[in-house]
């Protein structure tokens, strides 16, 4: 093999580049991104970054790239894939001749519905300009107002707090984070963002956003307006697939991935936050995460596959958010758990383990200020791949090391 | 010039854990491995600044807490992403029951 070719320069593609090369690939690697930077990282984008960071923050500087022999082509799209042929076709025209190729396209922000054009005043979050647009918008005083309770718009929320920014968030089902994320989770997280001054309401349904010279409205069903300096809209993503479902790949929620990442053109593989794989440790269901973790494991997977090993899936979805001093980590899915049990850590901070009918641990979910709970969620992380049956008494005993556990 | 300075009892690092250091104004993670060695390292992740002793040791790796960078506290090495910037070792020393460190 002599050319891989990676589309997508972003968290993912970029681990699977350096990842070609520790397995000592010796060929040519060409990494191929639409946007204008090196890959970055996106989680700071909502958190810190919006506060202090002017440059996004690399995965990897330049050099690395070079020392590495990986070509990076930014600010170009691939606008096709020839399967049949092993080409894909640059929107400069150029055309990059692959023996094997690696979507890692990412997602984008899902539109508000029926709003069309450029608008300045409503706004999306995923990319650093996106970031820089938003933040331009954030002087004290100003009126933000978030669409969807999820982790974006939260961790949007407290950072436009900290800039002085008045908030309003507009959540459409009973609570907020309701996907995911345990209630009794999200009800800390509201209460925190409440103490800190941001509105949130919750059921509210939106039948049309406006956007004027002079500021944006939110025109509820019950009657109600809401008028903001800016409106950020956050309800989830959709994966980018229409690069593989012209070239023919089966899509299926995302490009749909094999145990081994490969997609249903044997010489193509797919990868982060654009692909579907089936989940190990959950009966092999097919899931699309977003998560920034993933997009690394699935990177440094997609390499080794790339070359030939057959290694299948096997890590435990693992993801974290940051809000005010306040970190929320979730390992593995809860769906079909039917026990919780409660972990006390310290005071403001706890774990909820989640067991299944088997008693087997399933997915930890945990949130204190600071780091206090990411230790007990790393080690729940490691029960849940070795599927361990806890103790539930002992998992609830503050005293008990869970370490002492991951053996049982 | 080596300048040892005292951290703490050999019995108030439990095998295979770390703790956290402070001294003059500098942040450390002091580590007893599983075959009951002493080690030291800088105490901040070199990816965000994040004390690593609330990470997990597992054998003769530190953790990161944050997002779970890995690093080898015995030579400090960064062991892939996300961090990639080594982390300092500090040299450690048993007497008596006390553990030191060298912070020169
Ligand atoms: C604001 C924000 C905050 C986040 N915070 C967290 C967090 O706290 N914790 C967490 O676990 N996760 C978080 N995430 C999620 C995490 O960042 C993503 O899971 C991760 O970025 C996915 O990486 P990826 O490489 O798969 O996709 P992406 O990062 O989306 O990268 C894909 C890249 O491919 C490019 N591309 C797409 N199509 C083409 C094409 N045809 N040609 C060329 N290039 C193309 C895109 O422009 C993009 O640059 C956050 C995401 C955002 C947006
Ligand atoms: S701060 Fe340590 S891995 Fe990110």
């Amino acid at each position: 093999m002599s050319h891989i070719v990676i589309i997508g320069a972003g968290e993912c593609g970029a681990r699977a580049a350096f990842a070609l090369r520790e397995r000592n690939f010796e060929g040519q690697i060409t990494l191929v991104g639409a946007e204008e930077h090196l890959p970055y990282e996106r989680p700071p984008l909502s958190k810190d970054a919006l506060l202090n960071r002017l440059e996004p923050k690399l995965v990897s500087d330049a050099a690395r790239y070079a020392d590495a022999g990986i070509e990076v082509l930014t600010g170009l799209s691939v606008e096709s894939i020839d399967p049949a042929g092993k080409t894909a076709r640059l929107s400069d025209g150029e055309i990059l001749a692959y023996d094997r190729l690696l979507l890692t396209t990412g997602a984008r922000p899902r539109p508000f519905p029926g709003l069309s054009g450029a608008n300045h005043r409503i706004r999306t979050l995923r990319t650093h300009s996106d970031a820089v647009a938003i933040r331009a918008g954030l002087q004290p005083g100003a009126h933000l107002a978030i669409i969807g309770g999820g982790f974006i718009g939260l961790e949007l929320a407290a950072t436009a707090r900290k800039l002085g920014a008045r908030v309003t968030l507009v959540e459409g089902l009973p609570r907020i984070l309701s996907r995911g994320v345990p209630a009794e989770l999200s009800a800390v997280v509201a209460a925190r963002h409440k103490a800190e001054g941001v509105e949130i309401l919750c059921g509210v349904t939106i039948q049309e956003l406006s956007e004027g010279p002079d500021d944006a409205r939110i025109f509820t069903e019950d009657g109600r307006t809401i008028v903001a300096d800016l409106i950020v809209v956050g309800i989830g993503a959709v994966p980018n697939v229409e690069l593989a479902r012209d070239a023919g790949l089966v899509i299926d929620n995302g490009i749909a991935v094999d145990a081994h990442l490969r997609t249903s053109d044997p010489d193509i593989f797919a990868a982060g936050d654009c692909c579907s794989f089936p989940l190990p440790h959950y009966g092999g269901r097919r899931v699309r995460l977003e998560a920034w973790r993933n997009a690394q494991d699935q990177g440094t997977l997609a390499a080794a596959n790339l070359l030939g090993t057959e290694e299948a899936v096997s890590a435990v979805p693992w993801f974290w958010s940051d809000q005010y001093d306040l970190t929320l980590q979730i390992a593995g899915i809860a769906d079909g758990a039917t026990q919780a049990v409660w972990r006390h850590v310290a005071e403001d901070a706890f774990i909820l383990f989640h067991l299944d009918a088997d008693g087997r641990l399933i997915a930890a979910s945990g949130i204190g200020p600071g780091n206090s709970v990411a230790r007990d969620i790393r080690l729940a992380e490691m029960m849940i791949a070795a599927r361990v049956r806890p103790d539930p008494v002992a998992l609830a005993a503050p005293g008990t090391k869970l370490k002492t556990l991951l053996a049982a | 010039m080596s300048n040892w300075v005292e951290v703490c009892a050999t019995d108030e690092i439990d095998e295979e854990d770390v703790i956290r250091f402070d001294h003059a104004g500098r942040t450390f993670a002091v580590y007893r491995s599983p075959d009951d060695e002493f080690f030291a390292t800088d105490g901040l992740c070199t990816h965000e600044k994040i004390h690593l002793a609330e990470g997990l040791v597992m054998d003769d790796i530190i953790e990161c807490p944050k997002h779970n960078g890995r690093f080898s506290y015995k030579t400090g090495e960064a062991k892939g992403a996300p961090v990639c910037v080594n982390l300092k070792t500090y040299p450690v020393k048993i007497e008596g029951g006390t553990v030191f460190i060298s912070v020169a």
